[in-house]
């Protein structure tokens, strides 16, 4: 392609950068201002002010003194690291068994498991904490993490992404004498590691950001996770925005975290998901 | 000899199959379709939850619930958003990732994570920020005072048609880059040269993206839809945090109501929001079943 050409295609794309600046903005921008908001006073948040302040540490003290901080941050982050790695074992050992140990029966038990999907989360939280109560898990990780351990959705994904691994290699592995389970962890681990990476990744969002579930299972003040520190910070009468920002603030680094340690690996593991 | 030998491996090899699918699946019996058949048993019963008896009529919740106007706004909200919510994100979504996909593009990486970058944001966190954006006197006002669009602030999350709106605008900011993901993801199974050829015979974009790119996704579509009306019906934490239901059950979702009724303050209704949290489920259920019907014809 010759220089003219090339710029004449760059000035075609004109249109489309200028939207998709646009969009970047709006999508980044409630980040900038959680950020600035953290850094001024309740009365300059609360009036729009918009850009960066002198007032985080004072921030971080008020809400360090009035609110158990530590306590929620390493609540949500056992929580969730417990979650995300009994979850990514427990989905994708099925997802192997369903796909490379495929038969008739299997098949019809994976379309019986995926009727879960249509199971709502509120009309499951009154029966679940029943028995969370009965069985003592109610203010524990158990309680907090049994009923999302295993989801339709997680052993779906693996499942697909299976379909990748190739079946001959297993069959090579078995002729040099590796049994089943070494043949999962010495060989589909290894090879599956951008589709953990994808579905570690959703897990720990959806586990670190998860709300009605621990809003039910925790009644405790020193089991609450971050989102329920950041509920109660903004349902009081009066909310200081400053310290409510700069709790979002500290809620949504370990998220960011992960996305950008991992981003790389993440777009990996959905492209080989949607076959 | 040899030939049973052989067979018993199979044999082995099956077995160890059905082993590495057991701890999820009896999990999932135990956390999903367990507590199913256990709600709509105590949606068959009423009383507080101690001491709970089969209601008088049996369908007594149910009939109950019909009747509840609170209840009755709350389905009617829930599906005010869905209508307007999915589809808007859906097209954005799709449109995003087809400009995305384009090779000549410049910095599509750095647009791709800026367009992700909200789902790394929990639901309460946004709910929160979006809250203080539109107060009254917040920064969205004071943008609009100051050029003239409005004399003083609105209070856009104290009067139902606009809090509303900002609910699904919210709802639009925080899902549109989690779809473009697996749209994006779609996209790669399509030749590139499809859109070459299209390029050559002067197919507009607009025309290359409806001609193409939608027929093509088809599947995609289909399983972000159910994800996206699934979570939809279930709405909760924003209708928590960014209005509390209000102002008058204007915005409340069923999902929040359904909370109220069994864990708010006051008498725990786990009859009654077992029934309702049941009506959801079987809602759930005939638009997936509709979703996967529309999926499948293309074959």
């Amino acid at each position: 392609m010759t220089k003219k050409n090339k710029s004449a295609v760059q000035r075609r794309l004109i249109p489309t950068y200028i939207f998709l600046t646009i969009v970047a903005f709006i999508s980044v921008f409630p980040f900038y201002w959680m950020i600035s908001a953290a850094t001024n006073t309740s009365l300059d948040v609360a009036r729009g002010r918009i850009i960066p302040g002198t007032y985080f540490i004072q921030n971080f003290t008020n809400l360090v003194t009035q609110q158990n901080l530590w306590g929620a941050m390493w609540n949500s982050l056992f929580y969730t690291v417990v979650q995300t790695v009994l979850a990514l074992f427990i989905c994708s050992l099925a997802g192997f068994g369903f796909e490379l140990y495929h038969t008739k029966g299997k098949d019809i038990l994976f379309s019986i498991l995926l009727l879960a999907m249509m199971v709502p989360g509120v009309a499951t939280m009154i029966p679940l904490f029943k028995m969370m109560a009965s069985a003592g898990f109610l203010n524990s990780v158990w309680g907090f993490i049994l009923p999302s351990i295993a989801t339709p959705f997680l052993v779906m994904f693996f499942r697909q992404n299976s379909r990748n691994f190739p079946p001959e290699t297993m069959e090579a592995a078995r002729m040099d004498g590796l049994s089943e389970i070494g043949i999962y962890f010495r060989m589909y681990m290894p090879m599956m590691k951008s589709t953990y990476a994808a579905a570690g990744v959703i897990t720990f969002m959806n586990t670190w950001n998860s709300y009605l579930w621990p809003k039910v299972v925790l009644t405790s003040t020193d089991a609450q996770t971050m989102p329920m520190l950041i509920a109660n910070l903004s349902s009081g009468y009066l909310i200081d925005y400053g310290v409510l920002m700069t709790a979002v603030l500290f809620c949504s680094l370990p998220t960011m975290i992960v996305f950008f340690v991992l981003q790389k690996q993440f777009t990996e593991g959905m492209t080989g998901a949607v076959k | 000899m040899k030939k049973k030998k052989r067979f018993g491996l199979l044999t082995k090899q099956s077995i160890a199959g059905w082993i590495w699918l057991t701890p999820a699946t009896v999990l999932i019996a135990i956390m999903s379709f367990y507590p199913m058949v256990q709600a709509f048993i105590t949606s068959l019963k009423t009383g507080s939850s101690a001491n709970m008896t089969w209601a008088e009529p049996i369908l007594y919740n149910y009939t109950r619930m019909f009747k509840d106007q609170t209840f009755m706004r709350s389905v009617g909200n829930t599906f005010f958003y869905l209508i307007i919510q999915v589809p808007i994100m859906l097209i954005l979504a799709m449109l995003l990732a087809q400009l995305l996909n384009n090779k000549d593009l410049k910095f599509r990486g750095v647009f791709r994570t800026c367009v992700f970058l909200p789902c790394a944001m929990s639901l309460v966190s946004y709910s929160v920020i979006f809250k203080s954006l539109f107060a009254t006197e917040g920064l969205i006002n004071t943008v609009l005072v100051n050029l003239g669009i409005l004399q003083t602030g609105y209070n856009f999350l104290g009067n139902s048609g606009s809090a509303k709106i900002i609910i699904i605008v919210a709802l639009i900011w925080r899902w549109t880059g989690y779809n473009m993901v697996f749209f994006l993801a779609g996209l790669q199974t399509i030749e590139y040269s499809v859109y070459e050829a299209a390029k050559i015979d002067g197919a507009s974009s607009w025309k290359t993206f409806w001609g193409i790119t939608v027929p093509l996704l088809r599947p995609t579509i289909v399983m972000t839809a159910i994800m996206s009306i699934n979570g939809t019906l279930q709405l909760f934490d924003e209708s928590v945090n960014l209005t509390n239901g209000g102002p008058a059950f204007s915005t409340i979702t069923m999902s929040h109501y359904i909370y109220n009724n069994a864990f708010g303050t006051g008498v725990a209704n786990f009859g009654y929001a077992s029934a309702m949290s049941f009506f959801i489920f079987i809602l759930v259920a005939i638009l997936s079943m509709i979703q996967m019907k529309v999926g499948d014809t293309r074959d």
